[in-house]
Parts: structure tokens; C-alpha cells; sequence
């Protein structure tokens, strides 16, 4: 199924997302999915994310496929040139991967491997094109495909809260010409500068699904606020997982905050999309106090 | 070695604005130029009667140098919309950086040959892409501002301004933005997607 299809559908799509092990048994992260995920829309499977050597998308993908799961293949340009990416994706399509997200990826010096060549050869916008291309049953290069044309829900992501939202909106706007049927955001802990974001991004036309993780621990949120780029947790969160110790460490405050953060901007997005960073567990929890 | 070649004509007419003053540079020992070429460019331009003054020179790469050499055509500059800028990547760029608030546009490509790369004042770098991209990114460089080299627009890992893999450096992409909204050119971020061609860039063997 292509989550595209739903959106159409005017359904309010949630999306969580889970990292591949660093090692060949998967086992635990399916597991995992299947007891807290299940109720969910699809499931986001990370390209190595921040640039931490793990197994590839692709395989996990299929796993959560097999286990009943519908999975989002996430795609970055910073290992694979345009051959290696048009070839990933044609294997993602014969394996029955339906959704896609493209992303250009860290800066391999983020990672741990930082003497690692940085490719992007193509980036988010050159990549979504890429992928038209072959829907179009044409390579990059305009090399004819045999047979039948993959075809996709074609998502890419976008940053609400960053420092930078002129340039974020611009590129927004460039994935759409190069063919973004939905978009996920990076994680919002402020309402009100997401609303504000919504109401610049509407004119796009395409669906956008809040980026939400659940704090855990002021430590957590002082150090994104510090390190990760377009996030932003305010001061009062803070203060109030630094309250109660006991509370946030069970998950209770930061389930709190970030189903506050969801009632207050659901009627501006068009679908939810949780970052668990390991709290997959807590998923459940969250939608039903979020009232989801 | 650098080659520097004149993109075709119907690309730089089409991003000529206005009153336009053409600066032609031979370059440094290191670039072959096509110097009849721009010639027959200029002369062309000039016929066509839109040119408030245009100055062939060398070594527009060096700031002060730069300085000097435009002093008298200052009114002609002045009058002009656009300033077209015939040479290499770096004196494309040292242009744009000296008239932030004018239209600058490339005339050129450049690409590498094995070799002396010439003299590059440390302020603007060109690594030679063979496709020029200031004309879409208000004469800043994406590939060398840029730490990955992005053509279409910035990643997602700029923080309070900066780059993702070095704190200490702007984001380029975060650079262009404001240079296009200065000079009141954000249009151009909707041109086409890009695609680069590595068969053209020296810098990848
Ligand atoms: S885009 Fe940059 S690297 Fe490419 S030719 Fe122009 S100045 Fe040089
Ligand atoms: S933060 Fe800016 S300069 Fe750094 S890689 Fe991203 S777009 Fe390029």
C-alpha cells in the first residue's frame, strides 16, 4: 500500500520510524515493531542514520514487510552515486517496497566512519527526480527500463523549526517541483513555530506529517538544542522534565509533552510522524493520550 | 591548467537584464581564455546598444587589483542593472563580493586541466566544476561554500547558520538566501532541478 493513496483518502497518517542493528540479527527490531507498531500507518527504516555504519534499509525493509508491517524505505545520497541509488530502487520495487523517502543525508564526518568518502552525487531534490525518471520508465541518463516501471509514494522531509525556514521553505518547494507527494518533519517541540511554518507551507499543496520524539530527560533536550540541527525545545519543557526525575524517566513527562505538542497542531498537518529513538514501546501510549 | 569557455550564447543573452557593463578578464598564465570569442561577444553586445562600458583587464581575482582597475568606469557601473563577468570562477565570485547589491552574472564555465591551478586569493575558491552555477546562486559557489557541494538548495543540518560538519564556517546555502533575497532574485531558486555532470569535472578521476 502507498501511504499517498491514504493521504488522498483525507486519513490523518502516522508513521514511526526504527533504526537497523549494527550486526546481522534484526530479530529484536521486528519484534519490536510488531508489538507496538502495528497500529500505525508504515514504519520509516533509517539509511545509516547520522552516518553510523548499520545494516541497510532495504533488507530491514523487507523483514517488517514479511512480518505484516508496511515499510517506508528511507534513502540518503551519501553513499551511492546516481548507479548504486536508481539500482537500490529498483531492487526496493521488485521486493514489493511501495513507500519511499528521500533524504540527502549527514555529512559522513557526522558518523563513525568520518574518513569515509562523502558522495552526493545527487542530493533530496536531484534524487526525487531520479525517481520520476524510472516511474516514467526512463534511467537518469534517459536509458529505456525492460519491462514494467516502478512506481512509489514519494515522500521527502522538511525542517519547521530551523534557524534557517527561508532556505528550508525554498528547498520544500524545489522537492515539490522535483516530484514530493509527502513530506515528514523534522522533530517539533514548539507548536507555534510549526503553525507559523504550516501556514508559509500550505501553498505547497502536499501533506505534511509532524515530526514528534519524546523527550527523555532535560539532559536529552538540552543536548538537541545544542547539536541537532532544526530542534528546539523550550525552556519551560525543560524545566518541567528536570521537575520530576522519577516522572521523565519513566517516560510519563515526556509522553506528556509531546502528546501536548500533537493536539496543539493537528488541525494544521496532515499526519503524525514519531521518532522513538528506542521508546518504541511508549508509541502506543502517546497516540492514545494524544486522542489518535 | 584552466580552461575557461564561454557558455553558449543564447544562455547568457537570456540572463541579461537591463543596462549591462561587461568585464572581460584574460586571466592569469594558467587559464587558456577564449579571448576572441568574448570579443565577438562584447562587440556584439555593444551593437546591440545596452552596454554602458565594458573594461578587458587580467587578474580580476585579486581584490585590490580589482579595485583599481574599475575606478574610472565607476558611473558606467553604476548606471548598469547587470555586470557580466567574463572569466573564471574566482573573478566571477570576487565580483559579486565586491557589488553585493548588483545582478552579477557568469559568462563562463571553467574547467581543470592537470596542473598548476593558478593563483587563488584565499577569500573565493572554484574547484572547476565545468558547469558554472553562480547565476543561480547569486555568485556565491555552492561547491566549494557548500561542505557537501548541494546544487539545489540547503540540507536539513544547518544550525544557528552554520554547517553541519563545521561549526566554524556559514552554511553556504544559508549565504545564497540572502544574497538572492538581497538582490531580489529568489526566482531563480525555482529553476529547473540540477543535476551535475562529473564528466566535465577534473576534480573526480
Ligand atoms: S560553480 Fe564554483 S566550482 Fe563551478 S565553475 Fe563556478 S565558481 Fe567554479
Ligand atoms: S549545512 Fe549548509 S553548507 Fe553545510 S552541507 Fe548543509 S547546505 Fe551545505
Amino acid at each position: 500500500m502507498r501511504i499517498t493513496e491514504l493521504f488522498d483518502n483525507g486519513e490523518f497518517v502516522v508513521t514511526a520510524e526504527v533504526g537497523p542493528p549494527k550486526g546481522i540479527d534484526a530479530s529484536h527490531v521486528v519484534e519490536e515493531a510488531k508489538e507496538y507498531l502495528s497500529g500505525i500507518t508504515a514504519v520509516n527504516v533509517t539509511d545509516n542514520q547520522s552516518s553510523v555504519m548499520r545494516m541497510g534499509s532495504l533488507p530491514a525493509c523487507v523483514m517488517l514487510k514479511n512480518a505484516g508491517l508496511t515499510p517506508i524505505l528511507q534513502l540518503t545520497c551519501r553513499d551511492r552515486n546516481r548507479i548504486a541509488l536508481q539500482s537500490e530502487l529498483l531492487g526496493a520495487a521488485a521486493l514489493g517496497i511501495e513507500n519511499i523517502l528521500c533524504l540527502t543525508g549527514d555529512h559522513t564526518k557526522m558518523g563513525d566512519h568520518p574518513g569515509a568518502k562523502p558522495v552526493f552525487d545527487l542530493d533530496s531534490v536531484s534524487l526525487l527526480h531520479t525517481v520520476c525518471q524510472l516511474e516514467k520508465g526512463v534511467d537518469l541518463a534517459g536509458n529505456a527500463l525492460v519491462g514494467e516501471a516502478p512506481k512509489f509514494a514519494k515522500g521527502a522531509v522538511v525542517s519547521p523549526c530551523s534557524d534557517s525556514v527561508d532556505a528550508q521553505l525554498a528547498k520544500m518547494e524545489r522537492k515539490v517541483m522535483a516530484g514530493a507527494e509527502y513530506f515528514q518533519t523534522q522533530a517539533v517541540f514548539d507548536s507555534e513555530k510549526f503553525i507559523s511554518f504550516m501556514e508559509k507551507a500550505k501553498q505547497f499543496g502536499k501533506p505534511v506529517q509532524l515530526g514528534v520524539i519524546i523527550p527523555k530527560s532535560a539532559g536529552m533536550a538540552k543536548f538537541m538544542n545544542n547539536n541537532v540541527a532544526g530542534v528546539h525545545v523550550p525552556q519551560w519543557m525543560i524545566d518541567e522534565l528536570a521537575a520530576d526525575k522519577e516522572k521523565a524517566k519513566a517516560g510519563i513527562t515526556g509522553v506528556e509533552l509531546a502528546a501536548k505538542v500533537i493536539k496543539e497542531c493537528r488541525p494544521y498537518c496532515q499526519g503524525l510522524h514519531i521518532m522513538a529513538l528506542g521508546w518504541e514501546a511508549k508509541v502506543p501510549e502517546l497516540l492514545k493520550l494524544a486522542g489518535i | 591548467m584552466l580552461i575557461t569557455e564561454l557558455k553558449n550564447k543564447e544562455t547568457i543573452l537570456s540572463l541579461l537584464e537591463g543596462k549591462v557593463f561587461v568585464i572581460v578578464c584574460h586571466g592569469c598564465r594558467e587559464i587558456h581564455f577564449p579571448e576572441h570569442e568574448a570579443d565577438a561577444l562584447l562587440a556584439e553586445l555593444v551593437a546591440g546598444g545596452n552596454v554602458t562600458g565594458s573594461i578587458t583587464t587580467d587578474y580580476i581575482c585579486n581584490v585590490d587589483n580589482l579595485k583599481l582597475r574599475l575606478q574610472r568606469h565607476a558611473a558606467a557601473i553604476d548606471s548598469a542593472d547587470t555586470l557580466l563577468v567574463l572569466s573564471c570562477g574566482v573573478g566571477v565570485q570576487t565580483v559579486a563580493g565586491l557589488y553585493p547589491a548588483k545582478r552579477v552574472i557568469a559568462g563562463c564555465d571553467t574547467y581543470a586541466l592537470p596542473g598548476f591551478q593558478g593563483v587563488t586569493p584565499l577569500e573565493y575558491d572554484c574547484r572547476q566544476c565545468g558547469e558554472c552555477y553562480l547565476n543561480l546562486t547569486g555568485g556565491i559557489c555552492p561547491i566549494t561554500a557548500c561542505s557537501k557541494s548541494l546544487v539545489n538548495g540547503q540540507c536539513g543540518g544547518a544550525k544557528n547558520g552554520m554547517c553541519e560538519v563545521d561549526p566554524n564556517m556559514e552554511c553556504g546555502w544559508e549565504r545564497i538566501q540572502r544574497r538572492l533575497a538581497q538582490i531580489g532574485r529568489l526566482d531563480v531558486l525555482k529553476c529547473p532541478v540540477q543535476v551535475r555532470n562529473y564528466a566535465t569535472d577534473d576534480d573526480v578521476k
